[in-house]
C-alpha cells in the first residue's frame, strides 16, 4: 500500500512539474553490418523510449541481451565477446532537439537531434537528424545513424575484422503515446 | 507523513538532475518494474567441457562437427614420440532440433564405438536477480561397441551395447567462472564379472575459468563411487586444458587420464593413472554451422 502511494505521488509530482511526457516500451533498434563474407542482422523490440515535447527533451534505454540475432551463436558471441552484456547490461541515449513539436496538428517534422549515446560504458556524443511523425496522438519517430564499434572500445580481432563493417548502420522506429 | 515527507526529499532530489537523467530515471523505473527476464548465455564455450558434456548445446538448426582426438600415453616414450604416433579419435555431429533440444551421434575409433545421444534443457538460468540459480540439462546417452572380437563370436548387439543417463547443472558464477556438477547413471550390459556393477554411478564435477574473452581454462574430474568396479582397476578421470575460441571454431586442447571420449570409457573404464604418467594428449575441435536462416 505504501509502496503504490509512494509511487503515485511520485508520478503525479512527475506529471505535475513535467506534464508532456510521451512514451513507448516496445520501441525498435536494429543493427545492421554488411560486408562481402557476412551480413549481421540484429533487432531489439522492447526499447524504452521517452519524450518531454515540453521541454524538448528525449530518452532511450534498452538491454544489450534484447537484440536478437539470426544466428544464435552468433547472438552469444555478441554478448560474451563484444558488448560485455553482463557487465554492461544497457545501452542509453539521452538528448534535445530544437524544433517545436505540436501534437494538435498531424505533421511531419525533422527534428535535430543532439545528445549523448552510452554503449559497453562508453558515452559518446551523437548528432543526427530524425523523422517525427504525428498522428492522432501518435509520435512515430524514425531515426538512423552510423557507429564505429572502435569508439565504444569494442575491438574486432583480426580474425574476424573482414566479417564485421568499419561503420554499423542503426536503425531507430518508435510509436510514442502519452 | 514519513513517506510523504521522503517523496518530497526524493523528488527535490530527482529535480536536482539534469533533465535528460531524470528521464532516464524514469525509464530505468519503468524497466525494473517490467522485470525484464533475461537468460544467462555462454556458461561454457563448446558442448564438451573437455570429456563430459556441457549444458551448452547447438541452438536450433546449427549443427555442430567436433572433431576429438586423444594421442596415445605421454610415458610412451621419444621412440613413440611421447604418444603422438598413436591416436584415437571420435567424429560426432550435434544438431539443433528446438532451442531446447538436440540430438548427437558420434564413432570412436576407440573400440569402433558408435554413439547417439539426447539432450534436453530443462532450466535456464537467469540474470541478474537470481530468479533460477542454474542451468539444468537432461542428458542420455546410448553406446554400441562393434569391434569385432575372433575368441568370442557370442557377443551380441545386447552384450555390446551400455546406456547412460545424467543431469548437467551447471552456474555461470561471473563472467569468467562457470562451474558445472553432473550425477550419472551408467549401464553397462555386459560386466567382466559378476563382481562388477551393471549399474555404476558417477559425480562429474567441471569449470571452465575465462582468462580472456576468447580463451579459458577448462577442468574435470569425474569421482566414481567406490565398490561398483571390483575385478579390474580404475581411476577416476582427471582432465585439464584450455578453451579457444575463434568465431565459429572452439579449439580445446587438454591432458587427460582418459582415452576413451565417450561416457561408459572415460567414465567407468579409464586405466591411467596420472601418478604413473599414464596421461594422454588430446584435443576437440568444433565447428558450427548454421543449416536454415
Amino acid at each position: 500500500m505504501k509502496k503504490i502511494c509512494f509511487l503515485l505521488v511520485l508520478l503525479f509530482v512527475f506529471k505535475a512539474s513535467n506534464g508532456q511526457f510521451y512514451t513507448t516500451k516496445n520501441g525498435f533498434t536494429g543493427f545492421y553490418s554488411k560486408t562481402p563474407f557476412e551480413d549481421i542482422i540484429a533487432e531489439n523490440n522492447q526499447v524504452y523510449a521517452v519524450m518531454d515535447i515540453a521541454k524538448k527533451t528525449l530518452a532511450f534505454s534498452m538491454l544489450m541481451k534484447g537484440f536478437i540475432f539470426k544466428k544464435e551463436l552468433m547472438q552469444e558471441h555478441f554478448n560474451e565477446n563484444y558488448a560485455e552484456s553482463d557487465k554492461y547490461p544497457k545501452a542509453t541515449f539521452t538528448g534535445t532537439f530544437n524544433e517545436v513539436v505540436d501534437v494538435a496538428k498531424d505533421q511531419n517534422i525533422t527534428l535535430h537531434i543532439s545528445g549523448i549515446i552510452t554503449l559497453h560504458g562508453v558515452s559518446k556524443p551523437l548528432n543526427t537528424t530524425a523523422i517525427l511523425q504525428i498522428q492522432n496522438d501518435l509520435l512515430n519517430g524514425n531515426c538512423s545513424f552510423a557507429l564505429i564499434p572502435g569508439d565504444f572500445n569494442i575491438t574486432i580481432p583480426s580474425l574476424v575484422k573482414e566479417k564485421i563493417a568499419k561503420e554499423i548502420n542503426v536503425q531507430v522506429k518508435i510509436s510514442l503515446h502519452q | 507523513m514519513r513517506t510523504l515527507l521522503i517523496v518530497i526529499s526524493f523528488f527535490l532530489i530527482q529535480s536536482s538532475f539534469s533533465q535528460d537523467t531524470l528521464l532516464l530515471h524514469m525509464l530505468d523505473d519503468s524497466m525494473s518494474m517490467q522485470k525484464t527476464k533475461t537468460y544467462v548465455t555462454g556458461t561454457f564455450k563448446g558442448v564438451y567441457i573437455i570429456n563430459t558434456q556441457s549444458v551448452e548445446a547447438p541452438a536450433k538448426n546449427a549443427l555442430i562437427f567436433l572433431i576429438m582426438h586423444r594421442f596415445g600415453k605421454v610415458n610412451d616414450g621419444a621412440y613413440n614420440l611421447f604418444g603422438l604416433d598413436n591416436a584415437t579419435m571420435r567424429i560426432g555431429f550435434d544438431y539443433g532440433i528446438t532451442n531446447n533440444l538436440s540430438v548427437g551421434v558420434g564413432r570412436s575409433t576407440f573400440e569402433k564405438t558408435f554413439d547417439g545421444h539426447i539432450k534436453y534443457k530443462l532450466l535456464k538460468q537467469t540474470d541478474g536477480s537470481n530468479q533460477m540459480p542454474v542451468t539444468v540439462d537432461l542428458f542420455g546417452g546410448i553406446y554400441y561397441t562393434s569391434l569385432k572380437y575372433s575368441d568370442k563370436p557370442y557377443f551380441n548387439s545386447r552384450y555390446r551395447t551400455s546406456y547412460d543417463a545424467s543431469l548437467l547443472i551447471a552456474r555461470k558464477i561471473s563472467t569468467a567462472l562457470s562451474l558445472q556438477i553432473t550425477p550419472t547413471l551408467l549401464h553397462y550390459n555386459l560386466v567382466p564379472t559378476t563382481a562388477d556393477k551393471n549399474n555404476v554411478f558417477v559425480i562429474s564435477t567441471g569449470g571452465r575459468f575465462k582468462l580472456t574473452k576468447r580463451m579459458s581454462v577448462n577442468a574435470e574430474y569425474d569421482y566414481v563411487l567406490p565398490g561398483q568396479v571390483n575385478s579390474y582397476t580404475t581411476y577416476n578421470s582427471l582432465s585439464a586444458g584450455i578453451d579457444i575460441e575463434t568465431g565459429g571454431h572452439v579449439f580445446q586442447l587438454h591432458l587427460t587420464n582418459s582415452q576413451g571420449m565417450v561416457e561408459p570409457l572415460f567414465l567407468g573404464k579409464t586405466t591411467g593413472s596420472w601418478t604413473k604418467g599414464n596421461i594422454y594428449f588430446g584435443f576437440n575441435v568444433s565447428r558450427a554451422f548454421n543449416l536454415k536462416h
